[in-house]
Parts: structure tokens; sequence; C-alpha cells
């Protein structure tokens, strides 16, 4: 089974990434693609640098070698906040949703940018509303009042209000009950059909196969394997070699 | 050797180990692998008196430790490496685990010179020789690799003279040569000791380990030899996420 | 029984003392929470600890002092301070704090007091060392009861209150006022939402800055205007923050008042002892806020008004 082909358009490319922590050599040189409107998935153990992998696209951590490209651009210096602008969005794996501020000052953050109409952001707002209506009836709501579920959905539509081209969603089902599982399926399904391209990194293995066209392994910092969602299977030799025990 | 009864840690609401009925012998290489949260580093940070337990014991050689501080679990014979490395970097390698291994000695001797305590400097050599690092004596701690700080770490460890050595994570952000050497290491001292390693990279804890502790959710969920937790379906599933 | 009479006809016969030391303490306590609040803000969103503060403050005192001389209008005075040294702030910490972002606080603490250094002898060397003074904008006092009390004094007070007020509002509705709070709970991912956190640190520090500045201008006519006037009121501020716990800005403004009241009542009953046959200077007051700043550390260190930590 040869790798598939890389997508005829490439988004986001990252190229040989060696990225350090302290000391502490966590990517030991990763290469991955993701292309417009692809869901590519990123699976792997614990500790193997997933999370750093999404951290050193998003321009949070900077790699000591190698390159980040959106659009064929090298962004890899760039401060996180340009990339969020140039339509980056991170959805990090605890959350992060603003404590203190409500659920309508958090979607703010991402809503309140120059050079766009009120009434797109009404769109948005409209949009996001219709999709988690959780969230519109808890929005006048302290983020740190809403249950982890409702948060992983605030997060989530809050990097929606970026419109941006590509989400990085770190584990969004990690600690979620089996029926909030299937719902965040159901919007990584929405986000594919309205274009927007994801990377997601999890460790659900049959959610991911199921949600992505393709998806890297890895291991020990680096990617180790490289197929179309539709080759590998939950008892594939390879998902147990690099998932299992 | 050591063996826990209903261990339990409460943290506020949370449960982070629930009623954890370990046990482990003499000579053993255990190692405790399971997902993110199980309750792998309270189970360390209990047995070595980093956290009080809120409910249970811990038996080592027969002996109640639960609740002591770092400091006397140290003297009773466990020592532990770190996830996040805990050396001196000022100091030189040899100096590092000299002052490990005079930890052992008690005495008053203010006026000898540090040189001349013979017995303690063989010792420091040994340990430096079993992990790799005696070339590297004299220099820098801060010099050394990641891959060898990480084995300095050990080092300082095994100067403790621990009959128990508890390593956490300790291939975390090596290369693959580099997780190579540690495991050739790990083989190596595991002659006169009983060794519980925590590990992410199944490779390592496939090929070094006798016997493995499986933890969920604080809980034990399957214990037994490599091949045993590789076909056991609880495991798998807990793995897999199906 | 007989003990509460006592306490009760001791208050009553000081009644108007009291009152107007309550008034006092209000007025001070306003001026020590528009000071304090940007010493907080600055902490609370960048973790900077910033010694330059009080400098600001005697700058901006300056600067209205400039301003008088030349226009004649105190009201010009206060809002150019207010911008000028602002806009001076913003400087200072694109130059020299920027930099040293995520390094050791150290590096900040020492950088914030070379800063007030090279302002406080700057002023020196510009304005010489005899006190300048301001002329109150509102002359005009009304009795209250024995005395005259000065119209300005309830002035600063009121436009102390409507700027930390204005502040408020900003902060909980203001576009960037989201920002800022945004950053301030959480760095990175203000970033990763596209907001542009180094210029809303500049903003932060440059919003302090104007505040102290606009404090100086009101305390002005209180007191002379000289370039050592930031030292006292920097360490009452740094006080206040402490005890209103750091970054929290209710915390600072209740902190500010709390301490200013208990400072102005301790004049009452200190001048009511005596000892020896003398009475104690009244002036020993000033051993209140640190007093207040011992029992908050002792009892309760992240704050008088944060919920303890569990």
């Amino acid at each position: 089974m040869s790798a598939p082909q890389p997508p005829v358009q490439p988004l986001v490319t990252v190229d040989d990434i060696h990225t350090f922590y302290g000391k502490s050599h966590i990517l030991h040189g990763v290469s991955l693609v993701v292309g417009k409107g692809e869901v590519v998935g990123l699976l792997g153990r614990n500790g193997v640098g997933k999370s750093t992998t999404l951290k050193t696209i998003m321009g949070l951590v900077r790699p000591s070698q190698g390159e980040v490209r959106l659009e064929g651009r090298a962004v890899t210096s760039l401060p996180a906040h340009k990339l969020a602008r140039l339509g980056i969005g991170y959805v990090p794996e605890d959350r992060r949703i603003f404590k203190l501020l409500s659920v309508m000052e958090n979607l703010r953050t991402g809503l309140d940018r120059h050079g766009v109409a009120e009434a797109r952001k009404r769109e948005l707002l409209g949009k996001v509303f219709e999709y988690f209506p959780v969230l519109a009836e808890r929005r006048g709501q302290a983020g740190g009042t809403l249950s982890g579920g409702e948060q992983q959905m605030l997060a989530i539509a809050r990097a929606m209000m970026l419109e941006p081209k590509i989400i990085l969603l770190d584990e969004p089902t990690e600690g979620l009950m089996p029926r909030m599982v299937s719902q965040i399926k159901q919007i990584v399904d929405v986000l594919h059909r309205e274009g927007v391209a994801i990377l997601l990194v999890e460790q659900n293995v049959p959610l991911t196969l199921e949600a992505s066209q393709r998806v890297y392994i890895m291991e020990k910092g680096m990617v180790r394997h490289h197929a179309a969602a539709s080759e590998l299977r939950v008892n594939d030799a390879v998902i147990q070699q690099y998932l299992g025990v | 050797m050591l063996r826990t009864e209903d261990l339990t840690v409460r943290f506020g609401g949370l449960t982070a180990l629930n009623g954890v009925n370990f046990e482990v012998g003499r000579g053993e290489i255990r190692a405790i692998i399971g997902p993110n949260g199980a309750g792998k580093s309270t189970f360390f940070n209990c047995l070595t008196g980093v956290i009080r337990p809120t409910f249970g014991r811990i038996l080592f050689n027969a002996e109640n430790i639960a609740g002591l501080p770092p400091n006397r679990i140290s003297q009773k014979g466990i020592a532990r490496s770190y996830q996040i490395t805990n050396i001196l970097p000022n100091a030189t390698t040899l100096e590092n685990v000299r002052i490990a291994a005079q930890s052992r000695r008690h005495g008053w001797a203010l006026l000898t010179h540090h040189a001349d305590f013979h017995d303690i400097l063989d010792k420091a050599h040994a340990v430096l020789q079993s992990v790799g690092l005696d070339a590297k004596a004299d220099e820098l701690a801060a010099n050394l690799s990641h891959g060898e700080q990480r084995n300095l770490e050990i080092g300082i460890a095994l100067a403790t003279e621990p009959q128990l050595l508890c390593l956490d994570e300790p291939t975390a952000g090596m290369s693959a040569g580099e997780t190579h050497d540690t495991m050739a290491l790990v083989r190596r001292i595991a002659e006169n000791l009983t060794i519980l390693i925590v590990e992410h990279d199944m490779q390592v804890v496939m090929e070094l380990a006798s016997r493995i502790t499986v933890l969920h959710y604080g809980e034990i969920l399957a214990e037994g030899t490599p091949a045993e937790i590789q076909q056991n379906p609880k495991v798998l599933e807990v793995y897999l996420k199906t | 029984m007989d003990m509460l009479w006592h306490v009760w006809d001791a208050i009553a016969s000081h009644r108007d003392i009291i009152i107007i030391q309550t008034i006092n303490g209000i007025v001070t306590g306003m001026i020590l929470a528009l000071v304090a609040s940007g010493l907080t803000l600055i902490f609370g969103i960048m973790d900077v600890v910033n010694f330059a503060h009080g400098e600001l403050f005697m700058l901006g005192a300056y600067v209205g002092v400039v301003v008088l001389a030349t226009s004649g209008s105190f009201w010009l005075a206060l809002v150019l301070s207010t911008l000028i040294v602002g806009l001076i702030g913003a400087a200072l910490q694109i130059t020299t704090l920027r930099p040293l972002l995520g390094r050791d606080p150290l590096t900040t603490i020492l950088a914030t007091f070379g800063i007030s250094l090279v302002l406080q002898n700057y002023a020196l060397w510009q304005f010489g060392p005899v006190p300048r003074k301001i002329e109150e904008p509102i002359t005009g006092q009304f009795a209250l009861f024995y005395l005259q009390y000065p119209w300005y004094r309830l002035l600063i007070a009121a436009l102390s209150a409507a700027i930390i007020g204005g502040l408020y509002l900003f902060l909980k509705y203001g576009t960037y006022g989201i920002w800022i709070r945004a950053t301030t709970q959480d760095r990175v991912m203000a970033q990763a939402m596209g907001i542009p956190v180094p210029w809303v640190h500049t903003a932060v520090f440059a919003i302090g800055a104007g505040m102290a500045a606009a404090s100086g201008v009101l305390f002005g006519p209180l007191v002379g205007i000289n370039h050592a006037m930031g030292l006292d009121w920097v360490l009452k501020a740094f006080i206040v923050v402490v005890v209103g716990g750091m970054g929290n800005l209710g915390g600072s403004i209740a902190a500010a008042i709390l301490v200013s009241l208990l400072e102005a009542y301790a004049v009452i009953v200190i001048s009511e002892i005596n000892l020896g046959g003398q009475p104690l200077s009244p002036a020993l007051a000033i051993i209140v806020p640190f007093i207040v700043l011992i029992v908050t550390l002792l009892f309760r260190p992240t704050g008088l008004f944060v919920p303890t930590p569990k």
C-alpha cells in the first residue's frame, strides 16, 4: 500500500520541523500536508508530539529547524496573532476558553476583527448559535460556569468566529461522554461541508478514521505512517503497532 | 517488596487513585502504563512522599511508608528520576552524582577535604560507569546532551543506593538512538534492583518490562506479562478508544 | 455594657471630626485608587511590577505645571498631561519592557526601577529642587462644622471616581476592553484568537501611565510638586495593590479607600493619646497602611478582597 497522493491544493505544509521544549527534543523532523477543505487526522499515543506539532503550526512554539507554509507562503516566524488573522483557528487540548468572560464575549474575541461588516458578524453569530443552541441559551453566562462539553463547543465556535481556512483541533473528544463525542463528529462534518480544512489530533481511532480523508500516525516525534483513511481499519496491524499496546 | 493496600488519593472532588492494590516483587522490572490522567504520576508521587494519600497503606518491606516526607522515604531505599530533568546544571557530572552518594553517609567530618572521601568518589565513578557517563565525569552537567542528562538523572537516583528505583518517563524527548541507549542502561542496572517505570513508548515497555500494570481512571485495569497485556481486549479498547 | 456606652459616647462626642476624616479619607482614597488601578492593571496583564509608577505620577504633575503656566487652564493641563504621559508610557514600554518579555521577572523590576531613577533625575535637572505649585481650578470653601472645607477636595474625589468608572465601563463593554480582559486571563489563547497581544500590553501600560499622570495633576494643588513626590505615593500604591490582591482591579479600589479611611481615623485616635503628658503627633498615622499590609500578608496573602485559594 503506497502513500496516498499529496493534495492538489496544499493549504498548510509542515516541512521537517524540529521543536525543542528547553532541552527536550520533542519533534524530530515532522512533515505533513493539509489540503484545502481536507480533514486530516493525526494519530499517536500520549507524548509523541501531536500537540506540539499543532502548537508549532499555530506559532505558539518556535521550531529550531524546518518550515511551516500557509498557502505556499513561509509563516514559521510569524507570531500567533498574525496566523490567526491569516486564517488558522486553534482549539487546544484543554479548551482554554476565557473563564471570566461571558460566552458572548468569548465569541467576540474572534468576531471583533477589522474589515468585517456588522452584517457579516451577525450572520456568523447566527450560524454558530444555530449549530450550538446551547451557547445561544447561555450567551450571558461566564465561560467558567459551562460544563466540559459546552466549553468544548464554545472553544470550537470561538475559532469559527475567525472564519478560518483551517482549524487545528486538539483531542476534542477527550473527557467527553459518548453522546457528546458523536456531536463533535457532526461538527467536524459540518465544518468540512463549509469548506474549512481540519487537522484533527485524536486518540479516538474510529472517530478519526470516519471523519478524515487522510491520516498520519506519529511516534516519538516523527511521522511514521501516512495513509488514506479508507484504507485503514481499527484492527489493522499498523494501528495496533502505533496505537495499541 | 512493595505493596499498596487500597491506595486512594482524592483532590477535592476528583479521585486520582481509587483503591489501588499493587504489588511488585524484588528484582522485577514493572512498567506502569495508561492513558493521560490515569493516575500514573499520582501513584509515583505517593510512593515517593510528594503526596500524602487520602486513604490506604503503602508497605515497603512490610513497613507502612504512606505519608512520610520524601527525605525519609529516600533513606528507606526508594529513589526516583523525574520527568523534567532535575540535575544541577552548574556542577560537573561527577559532582552531581557525588552529592547524591554523600547522602548515604552520615557524619560530621567537617574538616576532612572532600577529595579525601575515597569511598564516595569510587562509588560515584562506579555509578557513572553504569550509566555510561564516566568519560564525561568532569564535564559541566549543563553541557551534556538531553539524552545524557536524562541518564545522569538516573545515575543520581542510583547513587543513593536504592532498593526500588522509580523512573518517570525516562525516554521522553529522546531520539530513537538515545532511547535505545537508555534501554540498554536500564537493563544493565536492573540486576540488583527493583524498577518501576512509567512510559508512553510501547517499544521500551514491551522490551524492558517483565510485567506490566495498566492504570485507567485511577484503578488497575489489567496486569500481566507484555504478551498478555498486548492481547487483553479491555486494554486494547482503552488504547484504541472504540 | 458600660464599656459600650463609653465607646458610643466617645464616637458621638467626636462626631464632627469623624465625619471630616471620613471625607478626607475618601478623597485621599480616590486618588490612591486612581494611582493603584494603573499599577494593578499593568501587573495583572503582563506580570510587570512597575517601579516607575510613582515617577509617572510626578511627571504628570510637572507636565500639568507647564501646561497650566502656558495656557492658564487647569482642565487643559489635566487632559494634556494624561495624554502626554500616556504616550511617554507607551514609548517606555515599547523600548524597554517589550524586549524583556518572557525573561526573568527580576529584569523587568530592574528596568522599571532604572526608569524611575532616570525620570526623577530628569525632573530634578529640568525643574530644579524648588517645589512648584498648581492652583486649584475652583477655589472656595463651604462650612463643614467648624472647618472651612475646600470644594476642590470634593471635586478630586468626584473626578477620580469618574475616571475609574470610565475605565470600568471601557473594560466591561468596549471592544478593546474585551481584548484587555482576555489577554489578562490567558495571554497565549488571546494571541491564538488574533488579538495583537504586544500592542494590548503597550496600551495597558499607556493607560496606567495616563491614570498616574491624572492623579498627579489632581493631587497637585494639595501639595508642593517636586521630583521626589512619587516615592511616597508609589509605596502606598504598592501596599494597596497587595492588600487588594495583585491584578484585582476592584480589590485595589476597595483597598485604597479602606487604607485611607483607616489612616484618617487613626489620626483621630492618635491625637487623643497622651504619652507622658505629651500628645502623640498625628503624623504617626502613617504607619497604618503598613500595619494593614502586615495583617494582610499574615492572614490573607493573596489579598483581602480575593477569595482564598483552595
